[in-house]
């Protein structure tokens, strides 16, 4: 069994699966039920600051949409930060952490935008004995409008000021959670690294609109036939967390700040991705709302089992891909594959043809007794198919070698060359005359 | 109730009236939402789909599967009946497992075809409560004639009347529906969904029903055909191939046809009467359909006996079964020799067979299986040839000028009733260009 333990920025727990800052981790009932599920550590839901605690809808907090048999793609929410009065909160951190030394502990914060407020709850947080602080900089609802959280998030000015408070006025751990809803990520990271964070988490939700009402014609959650923006995460955002996270990872001003990655992790296939791509450990909410706290379990024994086949330890995937994470001008235009349809495999389904045939390229025929076949003088390896065929592995990309002739174009398959020195790019590097 | 699947001879009420109607409750009913939805979510919506080509009717399958999976099953029936407007019974009684089911991509990946046929009932069935969706087109002034009320009548009826045409339907029995009425397995068409069907059919307008009315007894070809523009023969097959063995005229053997009839027209189960020992002869749905509901009225032992191998029966793979999981034992290459018996049926001698490319023939090894009620199911034929027509294949052949016919009755195709629906409603398509021609 490969060693899960992980220590990030200082904080050590027996896995790197944290549970994110949401309303799995609101309370100590449901945090010490994750850690006897094997959760390695919680960021505990957000604390506000002290005074009446915030209220929260009476309808429906949830949207949702669905792939097939009803299976959970994505979530949105419009549950605000916790709605249970600080000290109470208080308490049950200091008890859990004392029950369960070994977890790792993070506590979320967001309070208003001065400095007294950040001040003060730092000082009420500190001897909880809790491992780190989360700032919430990526709520897109509800506190936004208040000044807070990615309204915050959203100005890289404010990231680093309020990062700066933090680290100031506390020795905890700090890392700063990043909203998505900007138009580059960079920035933001950027500032919270200046601001002297330990760390970024990210992503945050997404505002979102998940469906309309078509009754009521209202968006959903729909609250006596009117609805807000929520907050969207599950398994569909995880392509766009993957992207935030990569483009940190690899940025020459960011490189090496630790990310601990959150984004529709569902399983340890998920968490091994964002590891690779640069995480030191992952953060999920979605996958344990939809399925409860022991999957974890999975997560852990593949994870392991993972690391185990490629003979890899932990510190040795984190950030793996990340060299590979190019920009597009650095892609090998020779570079040239074919697809090719495995006709054992082949069930004769068609779409392959029909996406072909009305959406791409026309390189797929289609014979007598349902054949498909491609036509490599047609195909430009866009891998539609591949996308849309219901079958494992009947549809591969299959690489030209190279000196072979490209028979859609007549041209020989050549060594590397990208659009940089590319002929048709007006911008190309040239030789020095 | 004093008797028992043990108590000798042909009696009546052999379970208990609760067994029956379990026995005979719907045997696969409809989808609940859920299911539907699940079952819609497996259809990968195949381009130019296997499933169309296999369908009959040509329903755009994949088409009414996505309507029920976005949750408008009023437009997936619409989708169905479009092609098949007895979508409703075809989705009861259809061999799919034989038909779009096997065509279906999933069977070839999985061994688990998309469930059309249910899917297929779960819209039609959701939809046909909220009345007729068709309108008919302008009138034309013109009259067809149609004999025979089954599902190739009734398909062309609805055809005609659509297209604006005035249809009489001449029916020698005393209900409309044809083998869906009187020719079904009761338990594929419970609380008398064919006539509920038939109603809903008939609902569009411009057709008018004439019953117990028989071709060449009340009604002549030639008459019809002077009275009206048009005339389509749906007439099935209404005779019962003999076994031509000795003694098939012993009491206690019938036609399985005449028994499944009756059962269906029951309107008690336990008052029917069936035997203990029952013997089916013939390898087809009818024999299936008769062996499994004298199984359920609780004879005590059933048996189908065919004269060819298992892999030759004409009853699907599913519906051979069915027959075994109720309890019907599957007897094969053996042909019956002898009926015995004093005053009714005793024993039925079968000799072994021999299936060979040069034709079946009988060896010389015999066996006896005693049996109380022997029921005949070797096939249907024309009874009859209605006066002027050709003869092909032992059916209606080429039909002369402003004369059609379809289903059963006439050359080409299986016997199916998804079959005579695709007939009968071609045939319109054809008397209404005939008729409409300038």
């Amino acid at each position: 069994m490969a060693d899960l333990s992980a220590n990030f920025i200082g904080i050590k727990s027996p896995n790197p699966f944290w549970l994110a800052s949401a309303p799995p981790t609101d309370k100590a009932y449901n945090v010490i039920r994750a850690f006897e599920a094997g959760w390695g550590g919680v960021v505990w839901k957000t604390l506000g600051a002290e005074g009446p605690p915030i209220v929260n809808v009476n309808g429906p907090r949830y949207g949702a949409i669905w792939g097939a048999d009803r299976r959970l793609l994505g979530l949105n929410n419009i549950e605000l930060i916790t709605d249970r009065p600080l000290e109470v909160n208080l308490k049950e951190i200091r008890q859990v952490k004392r029950d369960w030394p070994d977890r790792a502990l993070v506590i979320s914060l967001m309070v208003p935008c001065d400095e007294e407020s950040w001040k003060d709850i730092l000082m009420r947080i500190e001897d909880t004995g809790a491992d780190g602080v989360e700032l919430n900089f990526g709520c897109p609802h509800g506190m936004a409008e208040r000044g807070m959280g990615s309204a915050v998030g959203q100005v890289p000015e404010y990231i680093e000021m309020v990062t700066h408070w933090v680290k100031h006025y506390s020795k905890m751990p700090c890392i700063v959670k990043l909203t998505p809803n900007v138009t580059s990520i960079l920035p933001p990271a950027m500032a919270a690294k200046r601001g002297g964070a330990d760390a970024v988490s990210l992503i945050n939700t997404i505002k979102s609109i998940t469906n309309v009402d078509l009754d009521n014609f209202s968006p959903f959650p729909m609250i006596d036939g009117k609805g807000s923006h929520g907050g969207y995460c599950g398994p569909a955002v995880k392509p766009i967390a993957l992207n935030m996270v990569g483009e940190i990872a690899r940025h020459d001003e960011t490189r090496g700040l630790p990310i601990s990655g959150i984004g529709g992790v569902t399983t340890w296939r998920d968490a091994a991705e964002f590891m690779a791509m640069g995480c030191g450990n992952v953060q999920v909410c979605t996958a344990a709302m939809t399925y409860g706290f022991k999957v974890v379990q999975e997560m852990i024994s593949g994870l392991s089992q993972y690391l185990d086949e490629k003979q890899m330890t932990m510190p040795q995937l984190v950030g793996r891909a990340v060299p590979n994470f190019v920009e597009w001008q650095h892609l090998n235009l020779n570079y040239v594959t074919k697809a090719h349809i495995d006709q054992e495999a082949c069930i004769k389904c068609g779409r392959c043809y029909a996406a072909c045939e009305d959406t791409s390229h026309q390189a797929i025929a289609m014979g007598p007794g349902r054949v498909f076949t491609v036509k490599d003088e047609e195909c430009v390896a866009c891998n539609l198919c591949v996308n849309v065929c219901p079958v494992d592995d009947c549809i591969t990309m299959v690489p030209m070698a190279a000196g072979s002739i490209d028979p859609r174009t007549g041209r020989r398959v050549g060594g590397f060359a990208d659009w940089t020195t590319h002929p048709n790019n007006p911008m190309a590097a040239k030789a020095a005359e | 109730m004093t008797n028992s699947p043990l108590t000798p001879g042909i009696v009546s009420a052999r379970l208990p009236a609760t067994a029956l109607a379990a026995n005979f409750a719907d045997h696969a009913p409809i989808l609940d939402p859920h299911e539907a939805q699940v079952a819609a979510d497996r259809c990968y919506f195949c381009h130019d789909a296997p499933c169309i080509t296999a369908c009959p009717t040509g329903i755009d399958i994949p088409l009414f599967i996505r309507q029920i999976a976005t949750g408008t099953p009023e437009a997936a029936a619409r989708t169905i009946w479009s092609q098949n407007i007895l979508g409703g019974i075809c989705a009861r009684v259809c061999p799919t497992e034989t038909l779009c089911q096997e065509a279906c991509v999933r069977e070839a990946a999985e061994g688990k075809p998309v469930e059309i046929g249910r899917l297929q009932r779960y819209a039609t069935d959701l939809a046909m409560a909220q009345g007729h969706p068709f309108q008919r087109a302008a009138a034309t002034g013109k009259r067809v004639a149609v004999v025979g009320a089954g599902p190739a009548g009734l398909s062309c009826a609805h055809r005609l009347a659509m297209k604006g045409h005035d249809v009489v339907v001449f029916e020698r029995r005393p209900k409309a529906g044809g083998l869906n009425e009187y020719g079904i397995a009761s338990y594929k068409a419970v609380d008398g969904f064919a006539q509920r069907e038939v109603d809903w059919l008939l609902s569009i307008g411009g057709i008018e029903l004439r019953c117990g009315v028989e071709l060449g007894r009340d009604v002549t070809l030639s008459a019809l055909r002077a009275d009206f523009d048009a005339v389509f023969l749906g007439i099935g097959l209404q005779g019962v191939n003999a076994l031509r063995a000795a003694g098939e005229d012993l009491p206690g053997v019938r036609n399985a046809v005449d028994f499944i009839a009756e059962l269906r027209q029951a309107p008690d189960l336990a008052a029917l009467p069936i035997g203990r020992e029952v013997v089916v002869i013939g390898g087809g749905m009818t024999a299936v359909d008769a062996a499994v509901q004298a199984k359920l009225l609780g004879a005590e032992t059933v048996t189908i006996v065919y004269r060819r191998g298992q892999d030759r029966m004409s009853a699907s793979k599913l519906e051979q079964d069915l027959a075994v999981t109720a309890g019907v034992r599957l007897l094969c290459h053996a042909a019956p020799v002898r009926v015995l018996g004093q005053d009714r049926v005793e024993a039925v001698e079968f000799a072994y067979t021999q299936d060979r490319p040069e034709g079946l023939s009988l060896l010389p090894e015999t066996f006896t299986l005693k049996a109380d009620q022997v029921f005949k199911a070797i096939g249907q034929q024309l009874a009859g040839l209605p006066e002027g027509l050709e003869a092909a294949q032992g059916k209606i052949g080429a039909t002369p000028a402003r004369i059609f016919a379809g289903g059963d009755c006439a050359a080409g195709g299986e016997d199916l009733t998804v079959t005579a629906v695709a007939e009968g409603r071609d045939a319109a398509e054809a008397i209404h260009a005939a008729l409409t021609a300038a």
